[in-house]
């Protein structure tokens, strides 16, 4: 018996109903759950601010000025300066453009890898099942932030090692949400039919089993963006991150920030927000996300 | 982008300036009360020390972290006086006296008699031999860490139980200093004659304090040494050196008067977070330090081997400038060449203007700078990377204020905060191409600042990695002239080869010593180096 070519069925519908169709859902997501709304919100203009932080800045935020090193939050200083006369809301809005390219490069490396390694360990089933899942297991008796750590420090510390740093301990975490998922998939009857027609595992796997995981995927990836922002800020903070003068919140938050903590305090404030609330505003989206897109909890 | 309207004074409260002022007028008149005032007997001393050794051998190791729990238990042949503030002026410990002879070529040391070591026996020439056999020409498993400092060192003899002779090759205007070193331990000659190691983990001296015990991670603890040779000393009962890593709560310890002081130093931020919270209970006694960190130029790698670019980076510093900012916030302040500013041998600020990067012109040597990175072929916005130690105070400040420097002059260098093992092994192993170094001494002395600087094969640590005959000649002449105003013109020719006409290395901002202390403790007296002064035999507690 032949198989047909299966039908593209969202390739049949016309482009006019799919964008009515999406905007009808982020409508309904806003109505819904407007914190996850809000969420994105804050998300969206994060993103935002780190793209264009060229313009939006109002000053360099490498410039130093001697004349006024830690001055108060005034007109001229919306935040103030630090210890060096630079600008904090400069520096601020720069320094999201570094959590922002750690953040979305952690999360989508260990999101995505996870996910490959999950849905694969599934596939399989059996002995590679089991050898995959007990070395999961290994790493996730690790808390994220001491895997990092250790990561970072074999590895050495700038932003690409930072990210790989923070984006391994994900990996176990999203292979083990993405394997309990592929688990039912894999036991479908076009995933069968994909083997009987004599395809690849590699085809299989990426291309008929990945695609229905894409859920879970993208709460994880969510959620691990706040995950990885708060895990650079830390690593930073404890020298091991990325180095000054670079714009980053972590690094706001150390060395004369803590020092001059009594006499300057709008030094350590400021950075300390903006990490709590993008860290606040990916956790707040994730979840309403994760609600979205799970069919029991939508159905509750 | 400099242009700021606003231009406040850095946000430290002013009753904080002067409470500071108060205390250290407070001090100056304590320390005439001091003379004056009867040394009191009993009482512990506590203080923190911020990291530990690798081992308990004075002659292996160079930290303070060891000199400042363990000098109280130690003697050494010669001492810097305790009470002198330039740290430059050596008495005797052991040595009652000495002489040197015409030719400036053998000093024949008198010991002291009646000294006795901690297990009760006496200790003679024969062990201050011992201990400079050890240190000058140590076997071969044996680490001595400044051997290369006795160099001109022919033979040491003990003819008799209180005579010690030093024969040298060639006159050396440095070896009282060099003898005065903080870690030159006389150690028993019978313990050494069966085991050179044996004191890498054993503690036994014949200083003012016994030795009680070590608590790794916690604290070192000495008691008074009843038998001290010198009658009536020490005074206190005893001592407690906590070890405490963390800034932050060295600073709570002092604070909450857990401790009565930290040796090392402390930033101006936390200085005036002591004064704040103890007002006229802390003393803050405060000096330049012996200690500087350099801007090292690897000249095995383009384009830093072209001595043009080498100079602009040093033209390209405001060094005034950075002295008057970074000393807010970090423990940095003069600006000086390669002697402590206002020690013998240092360059005055008129003749040391005339220096690359020393001029008060910025604007002129930074366009010199950019002139000279144009002929050398360094492009606009080369980039390069400067490797740094992962270790906050001062070293993080100051990157940040080179990088800035270099910006000007249309440089970008790339930071790169090391942890401090690896950092020392990229420059060991030449593995940079711009990295923040440093070069600390136990006293300002030419012999000991300049050493690092000769060709590579000569020094150890000239991480520059070039070889420059000139310049060792110029070391060899200063260190042998006897007379000091001829020394002071060999050093000044060092200096300028150095730091002008080779710009082999660049010198920063001198690092500025700050001990705010418990008024209660008296009879210390703060010096450049923050590794001598900690026999603690002349240290008394007011209540």
């Amino acid at each position: 018996m032949a198989i047909g070519r299966p039908v593209d069925v969202a390739a049949e519908i016309p482009e006019a109903t799919r964008r009515h169709r999406w905007l009808a859902a982020v409508g309904e997501f806003c109505r819904k759950r407007p914190l996850g709304a809000l969420g994105a919100a804050v998300v969206v203009v994060n993103i935002l601010v780190g793209i264009g932080a060229n313009v939006i800045a109002p000053y360099d935020p490498l410039a130093t000025d001697y004349g006024a090193m830690l001055a108060r939050p005034s007109v001229t200083h919306w935040l103030g300066t630090d210890a060096f006369g630079r600008d904090v809301l400069s520096r601020i809005i720069y320094g999201s453009r570094t959590a922002m390219l750690v953040g979305f490069a952690c999360a989508f490396l260990g999101a995505t890898i996870g996910a490959v390694i999950g849905v694969a360990s599934a596939y399989f089933a059996g002995k590679v099942d089991l050898l995959v899942q007990r070395v999961m297991d290994i790493f996730l008796a690790f808390p994220l932030i001491i895997l990092a750590l250790a990561v970072v420090s074999i590895l050495g510390t700038g932003i690409g090692n930072v990210i790989v740093a923070i984006a391994i301990p994900m990996i176990p975490r999203a292979a083990l949400v993405s394997r309990s998922s592929a688990l039912a998939i894999r036991e479908m009857p076009y995933v069968d039919a994909a083997r009987a027609a004599g395809f690849r595992h590699r085809r299989i796997i990426l291309r008929h089993m990945l695609p229905n995981v894409m859920a879970p995927y993208l709460i994880m990836l969510t959620a691990y963006l706040g995950q990885a922002i708060l895990a650079e800020a830390s690593l930073t903070f404890l020298g091991l991150g990325v180095s000054e003068p670079t714009a980053a919140w972590g690094l706001m938050l150390r060395g004369a920030a803590v020092q001059f903590a009594e006499s300057a305090p709008w030094m350590a404030i400021f950075p300390g927000l903006a990490i709590s609330l993008a860290v606040f505003a990916f956790n707040l989206f994730g979840d309403s996300l994760r609600d979205a897109l799970d069919p029991r909890l939508r159905a509750q | 982008m400099t242009d700021v309207r606003r231009r406040d004074a850095p946000g430290v409260p002013r009753h904080l300036f002067v409470l500071a002022a108060v205390s250290i007028v407070m001090l100056l008149a304590g320390r005439g009360a001091d003379a004056q005032e009867r040394p009191r007997y009993g009482g512990e001393l506590v203080y923190v020390v911020p990291t530990e050794p690798a081992s308990y051998d004075g002659h292996r190791e160079g930290t303070f972290a060891l000199v400042h729990p363990l000098a109280p238990v130690y003697s050494t042949l010669l001492r810097f006086d305790p009470t002198d503030r330039t740290g430059t002026k050596v008495v005797g410990d052991l040595a009652e006296s000495w002489t040197v002879a015409k030719d400036g070529r053998t000093y024949t040391f008198k010991i002291r008699r009646g000294v006795r070591f901690h297990d009760g026996s006496d200790l003679t020439s024969k062990d201050v031999k011992a201990s400079y056999d050890k240190i000058v020409n140590p076997p071969a498993d044996v680490i001595s860490f400044r051997k290369g400092q006795y160099t001109a060192i022919e033979a040491i003899e003990a003819p008799d139980p209180t005579t010690v002779i030093f024969r040298l090759k060639w006159p050396a205007a440095s070896l009282i200093t060099a003898l005065a070193s903080p870690f030159n331990w006389i150690y028993k000659a019978d313990i050494l004659a069966k085991d050179m190691h044996w004191y890498e983990t054993h503690v036994m001296g014949s200083g003012a304090f016994v030795f009680v015990e070590h608590v790794k991670g916690a604290y070192w603890a000495g008691k008074k040494n009843p038998s001290y040779w010198d009658k009536g000393k020490p005074y206190l009962d005893g001592y407690r050196a906590l070890v405490v890593k963390d800034g932050n709560a060295q600073v709570a310890a002092v604070r909450a008067e857990r401790a009565h002081v930290q040796f090392r130093g402390f930033t101006p931020a936390e200085r005036d977070s002591i004064v704040q919270a103890l007002g006229p209970k802390v003393t803050v006694q405060e000096s330049p330090w012996d200690c500087v960190l350099l801007v090292g130029m690897n000249h095995e790698k383009k384009p830093w081997d072209d001595k043009r670019a080498r100079r602009a980076l040093t033209l390209a510093l405001d060094r005034y400038q950075g002295s008057q900012a970074l000393s807010k916030i970090a423990i940095v302040k003069s600006v000086g060449g390669v002697q402590v500013p206002g020690t013998p041998f240092a360059t005055p600020p008129a003749e040391l203007e005339k220096l690359a990067g020393y001029s008060h012109d910025t604007a002129k040597s930074r366009a010199e700078a950019r002139r000279l990175l144009k002929e050398a072929g360094v492009p606009e916005g080369f980039a390069f990377s400067l490797k740094n130690r992962n270790v906050p105070m001062p070293y993080e400040p100051v990157a940040i204020w080179l990088v800035d420097q270099w910006r000007r002059v249309g440089l970008q260098a790339r930071h790169d905060f090391i942890e401090s093992t690896k950092w020392e092994a990229d420059l060991r192993e030449g593995n940079y191409e711009v990295a923040v170094d440093t070069q600390c001494s136990y006293a300002v002395d030419p012999d000991l600042d300049l050493y690092k600087f000769q060709s590579m094969g000569i020094s150890g640590n000239n991480y520059g990695r070039y070889v420059d005959q000139t310049l060792d000649d110029l070391y060899q002449k200063q260190s042998r002239a006897l007379d000091a105003e001829e020394r002071k013109k060999w050093v000044r020719d060092f200096e300028r080869r150095l730091l002008d006409e080779e710009a082999h290395y660049a010198y920063t901002l001198q690092w500025h010593r700050i001990i705010p202390h418990s008024a209660k403790l008296r009879g210390w007296t703060i010096t450049p180096s923050h590794f001598v002064n900690n026999q603690l035999d002349g240290v008394w507690l007011s209540e």
